[in-house]
């Protein structure tokens, strides 16, 4: 696969256009997914999805041919989501500031828009819980649980894809597993 | 769970991660044997795992590529562009030629103005052009936004614009049109133009 890819870039860099397509079609479900799962909304992981392959075609004269072209393509993706997650967080920052509440925990960083009554939270069908307690991890934890465990990547890949020291990446994903961990049996 | 040490959850994690070392295993399965605490806390952790991998594969929406391709910037086509230009230089003339043309063209469409042709022997009545009966008029008449009524003779081409060409018994000598829309009109400049053009080189 990493040979067709490298041979398609480089048609892409002689100026044919229509060469990105097949990357695109390789690499539009994992993205998407990341995306998807990452952001919890259909619109916007469509959007930034796409504006991940947009901004890999023009920045693709910058990609290293001997790495690995998913990891590349991926930290595009996940650069934007966690953009896009940033740019929402002005939202509920107002809404969480009551007086009395310097000391918020990373648990109550969470959207008071995304949580829900446990009765609903008990009724729903699995794959939307799944989604929705990943949605309810904050997102420095969320990428990389997204990336282990829905993409199924080494640690490796991860701590390329986030461009974090693999240590930070183990940290992460313990204290992701733990946050998810006292999410479901809190109920 | 308070009396145990942290270094347990540690190794769970680093189970987990598959990357304990022996001795660490040895640790943690020694601790468990012994702490339901700690059991319970492995167990929710590997149920939080099995949880998250049972998350159904996404795939990207139908038309996802047709759209990615469709964001593309363009500029990078340029190389093709030109090269379609190289292989194709009449059509891109043609296309320069017409786009020149209609702008020129367009530019010159009548306004609404009652205008024509001066000629000694014409009468005018309102905006009607007359051409009287026992006249003969030499050379062509032009109307726009006017009738014309041809009792007598026109030595030339009659052209009316947004206008009636009236006439039964009459002479003309050249072709007698009436124009009425924009694309006739810039048909007629357009012959009219091909006709001056030909005309420098019968000359
Ligand atoms: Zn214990």
């Amino acid at each position: 696969m990493d040979a067709l890819v490298n041979k398609r870039i480089k048609q892409v860099l002689k100026g044919d256009q229509n060469a990105f397509s097949d990357i695109v079609s390789l690499y539009q479900h994992k993205l998407y997914q990341i995306c998807y799962r990452m952001l919890g909304n259909k619109q916007e992981a469509e959007d930034i999805a796409q504006e991940a392959f947009v901004r890999a075609y023009i920045n693709l004269h910058t990609f290293d041919q001997k790495r690995k072209f998913s990891t590349w393509l991926f930290r595009i993706a996940t650069n934007l989501c966690i953009d896009r997650i940033r740019k929402k967080k002005p939202d509920y920052y107002l809404d969480a500031e009551v007086p009395g509440t310097d000391g918020l925990d990373m648990y109550s960083h969470i959207p008071a828009s995304e949580q829900l009554p446990e009765e609903t939270v008990e009724k729903m069908e699995l794959q939307d819980r799944i989604q929705y307690e990943i949605s309810r991890l904050p997102d420095k934890y969320r990428s990389v649980i997204v990336l282990k465990y829905i993409e199924e990547l080494s640690l490796q890949e991860i701590s390329e894809i986030l461009d974090m020291p693999l240590g930070t990446v183990k940290t992460r994903i313990h204290r992701g597993r733990e946050a998810l961990r006292k999410q479901l049996n809190n109920l | 769970m308070s009396t145990c040490p942290q270094y347990i959850v540690d190794y769970m994690h680093e189970y987990l991660d598959g990357d304990i070392s022996r001795e660490h295993e040895q640790q943690l399965k020694k601790h468990l044997q012994v702490c339901s605490d700690c059991q319970q806390h492995m167990h929710e952790l590997s149920d939080t795992i099995a949880f998250v991998k049972s998350a159904a594969h996404i795939t990207a929406p139908p038309h996802f590529e047709e759209m990615v391709m469709k964001r593309l910037p363009k500029h990078k086509n340029r190389v093709g562009v030109q090269r379609w230009f190289r292989q194709h230089p009449i059509i891109v003339a043609a296309a320069v030629f017409f786009l020149f043309m209609s702008a020129t063209l367009l530019s010159s469409y009548p306004n609404d103005e009652f205008s024509f042709t001066a000629k000694p022997n014409l009468i005018v009545d309102g905006q009607t052009v007359i051409v009287p009966e026992g006249e003969v008029v030499e050379g062509d008449i032009v109307v726009k936004n006017g009738d014309i009524v041809i009792e007598g003779a026109v030595n030339g081409n009659v052209t009316v614009i947004n206008g009636q060409y009236m006439a039964s018994t009459s002479v003309v000598t050249g072709q007698i049109e009436e124009i009425d829309q924009v694309f006739e009109w810039l048909w007629y400049e357009i012959k009219d133009m091909a006709n001056d053009f030909m005309a420098l080189f019968e000359k």
